[in-house]
């Protein structure tokens, strides 16, 4: 396991490089360099702007800007300036990260916390009832893009007021005792976290009830069966396990749309993530703000995606040994 | 079963696997019903200056947040007209309040003449499929901010958003084939080049991978180039994942006896990739393009969500959903949400079900069975 663990380590390494190196290429293709923009703004002396050039070697050819940048970024973890908010870019995403993770990783609670046991259920109880409006709920779910179950959730929580319509914690939150912010904190994250759960929710639904399906007609369940075991032990227990393997596999795929599905309820409900800050350096025209915030999210799936791999071998000692 | 008795039925059964695929299609009805849907929104976009009322940037200043009209046929007398018709309305008490007037009965008139306009681009022509007459408008789904009818906003916006999908996937699709067939059937460096590549691309969360290449082109763009760039960017992004596929698929088709013989006789590298190799894919590839067309519609609904794709005055489904983002249009004149709303669900719901339908009509284990 150790020299998995190791071994999937390193491969990250050359990808990380990559995806630093495309971002420079990002830079270098945007209209204007960092300084240009920043000279318009006469509160910047022009020491400073001389300083900014030397420090990611402007001057220099792009080869040399290249490895400035690679060394800044990877290791002093300088992202450059922010201009829109005179902050350093990773001063400004820290906070922001956080809370992207904390939305995102709602999201997948809600989604796989639902899939998991309504997809065993349908495929428990197939093509019954239940199974048929579930098969058409996970069907109109996986056509409503954030965009719109994201506005259409804004616009109940302002017509009922039984949810906040943006924000991370309400206005008191200093002042509430612990559980109380807490509390606080999930009321503010509910409606979101829906939005980004709900197109993953109907897909894993689907996918769930395939793996069911298919590990429901193996050999060895009929034998469960055959021994007279009830149903219900022979799902629970014997089928169940086997047919979530794909599922943890499918962990890692999910990552990538629950990140970009974040990055919309972000915008739509004002959550104070990288999304909000990815959206805002975007209309400020903030490149290096942009590029950063590209950055940590391609960090996050990545990481996302190491972590998936683990918990796959530590599930399945086929992967490991191989 | 004798042998002649085997050469009829095999005789009967003699069908070739494209019209069994299409047999099996035909009878799945949600499949039928999102191709003829989808049918519907891409000739209503292609001849939208025709069945719009009115232009997509023309606006009545009298006629701001302007609710749906309904369409009547009975008058409060309880007298049926033959042709159907809108009540005018008045501005009532409040900003933006109007009062359907039941004195005011405005007749519907189809084939009507009004703003000129190009057909298909090329065509001058006036008529339009219907409208009121002069100085009445007609708003079936109500207005917008500057008094612009939804309704011819939703059809003109179709244009972009639609072709959006269609020629974003086109592009990246014959890259992805492309890209994917040399990898899977050169290998070596060519292969771990494409390779890295696109484990590169899907390494970053599509929607920021979006905003990040959008952030390359200049804010300002006259519409024409927007259009091109987020085309561009879409289909730089859309072929990563298509071409790992293909180049799987490639790695066993290359093994085949065929492909061998191929070689054999001296034909050429690319010819035999694109002749005798991706041919072999194309089931696979209907079905994943077809699912694939909302991901491109909605990463132009996206941008323009986020104020940076298509821009105003014209039209496209994202920058009408960009207007209902505020509280107060979302509270108070909700119609600006549904209409773009309902136009993007039922577009993604279509072409979900016509995917589906051709991966069961198309997949060649039940062809086989099918064919038997």
């Amino acid at each position: 396991m150790r020299t998995y663990v190791l071994r999937r380590l390193l491969q990250l390494v050359p990808l990380l490089l990559a995806v630093v190196a495309l971002t420079f290429l990002l830079l270098k293709l945007a209209p204007g360099d960092y300084v240009t923009t920043l000279a318009e703004n006469p509160q910047v002396s022009t020491a400073t702007l001389e300083a900014m050039r030397h420090r990611f070697g402007l001057d220099r050819p792009w080869t040399v800007q290249l490895g400035l940048y690679l060394r800044n970024v990877l290791l002093r973890l300088d992202f450059g300036e922010s201009f829109s908010r005179h902050q350093p870019v990773l001063e400004v995403l820290r906070g922001g990260m956080l809370h992207t993770l904390l939305l995102a990783l709602a999201g997948a609670l809600v989604s796989w916390g639902l899939a998991i046991p309504l997809g065993a259920w349908a495929a428990a109880h197939r093509n019954r009832a239940g199974d048929r409006a579930l098969s058409v709920f996970a069907f109109l779910g996986l056509s409503v893009p954030e965009m719109l179950s994201g506005l259409l959730l804004l616009l109940f929580a302002a017509h009922t007021g039984g949810f906040p319509v943006g924000g991370m914690r309400s206005l008191d939150w200093e002042v509430l005792p612990p559980a109380g912010k807490v509390l606080d904190l999930l009321w503010h994250l509910a409606l979101p976290a829906l939005v980004v759960g709900l197109v993953p929710l109907a897909g894993r639904m689907r996918q769930m009830r395939a793996n069911l399906l298919d590990v429901l007609h193996l050999d060895y369940v009929t034998t469960a069966r055959a021994k007279g075991l009830d149903e219900r032990t022979v799902v629970m227990k014997h089928a169940l396990r086997n047919a979530l393997n794909p599922m943890i596999t499918l962990f890692g795929y999910t990552l990538g749309s629950l990140l970009s599905g974040s990055l919309v309820a972000e915008i739509i409900f004002a959550w104070p993530g990288l999304g909000r800050v990815t959206y805002e350096a975007i209309l400020a025209r903030d490149q290096y703000l942009v590029v950063g915030s590209v950055l940590m999210a391609a960090l996050l799936l990545v990481l996302g995606n190491l972590v998936a791999d683990l918990l796959l071998a530590a599930a399945d000692p086929r992967i490991r040994d191989d | 079963m004798t042998e002649p008795a085997a050469a009829v039925a095999q005789q009967t059964r003699a069908r070739s696997p494209a019209r069994v695929g299409w047999e099996a299609f035909r009878a799945n009805r949600v499949a039928v019903a999102g191709a003829v849907l989808l049918a519907v929104f891409h000739t209503l976009a292609l001849l939208a200056p025709f069945v719009a009322p009115y232009a997509q940037d023309s606006l009545d200043r009298s006629r701001f947040y302007h609710p749906p009209q309904s369409v009547h046929w009975r008058d409060p007398a309880g007298r049926f007209h033959l042709r159907p018709f809108v009540y005018g309305t008045r501005s009532g008490a409040g900003t933006f309040a109007y009062r359907a007037d039941p004195a005011q009965v405005v007749p519907l008139r189809f084939l009507v003449r009004g703003e000129r306009y190009r057909l298909l681009g090329v065509l001058p022509a006036d008529i339009h499929l219907f409208g009121v007459a002069e100085p009445q408008r007609v708003n079936l789904l109500g207005t917008d901010a500057a008094g612009r009818d939804v309704l011819s906003r939703l059809l003109f916006g179709a244009q972009v958003s639609l072709s959006v999908g269609l020629v974003g996937i086109l592009i990246s699709f014959a890259i992805g084939l492309l890209l994917g067939g040399l990898s899977g059937y050169l290998g070596g460096w060519v292969d771990a080049l494409i390779m890295r590549g696109s484990e590169l691309l899907l390494s970053i969360p599509g929607l920021y991978l979006i905003v990040a290449l959008r952030s390359v082109f200049p804010a300002e763009m006259p519409s024409g180039q927007i259009y091109l760039a987020i085309v561009a960017i879409l289909a730089l992004i859309g072929w990563a994942a298509l071409a790992r596929v293909i180049r799987g698929m490639v790695l066993s088709i290359r093994r085949s006896d065929y492909v061998v013989a191929a070689e054999a006789l001296g034909v050429g590298r690319l010819r035999i990739i694109t002749r005798h190799v991706l041919p072999n894919t194309l089931s696979f590839v209907i079905v994943a393009a077809t699912i694939s067309v909302p991901g491109y519609i909605l990463g132009e609904v996206f941008l323009s969500f986020l104020g940076v794709g298509v821009q105003e005055p014209d039209a496209s489904w994202g920058n009408m959903l960009q207007q209902a983002r505020s509280l107060t249009v979302l509270t108070d004149f909700p119609w600006l949400l549904f209409a773009p709303a309902l136009a993007i669900f039922l577009t993604v719901m279509a072409f979900n079900f016509l995917g589906d339908g051709l991966r069961d009509a198309l997949d060649p284990r039940r062809l086989g069975e099918r064919m038997g």
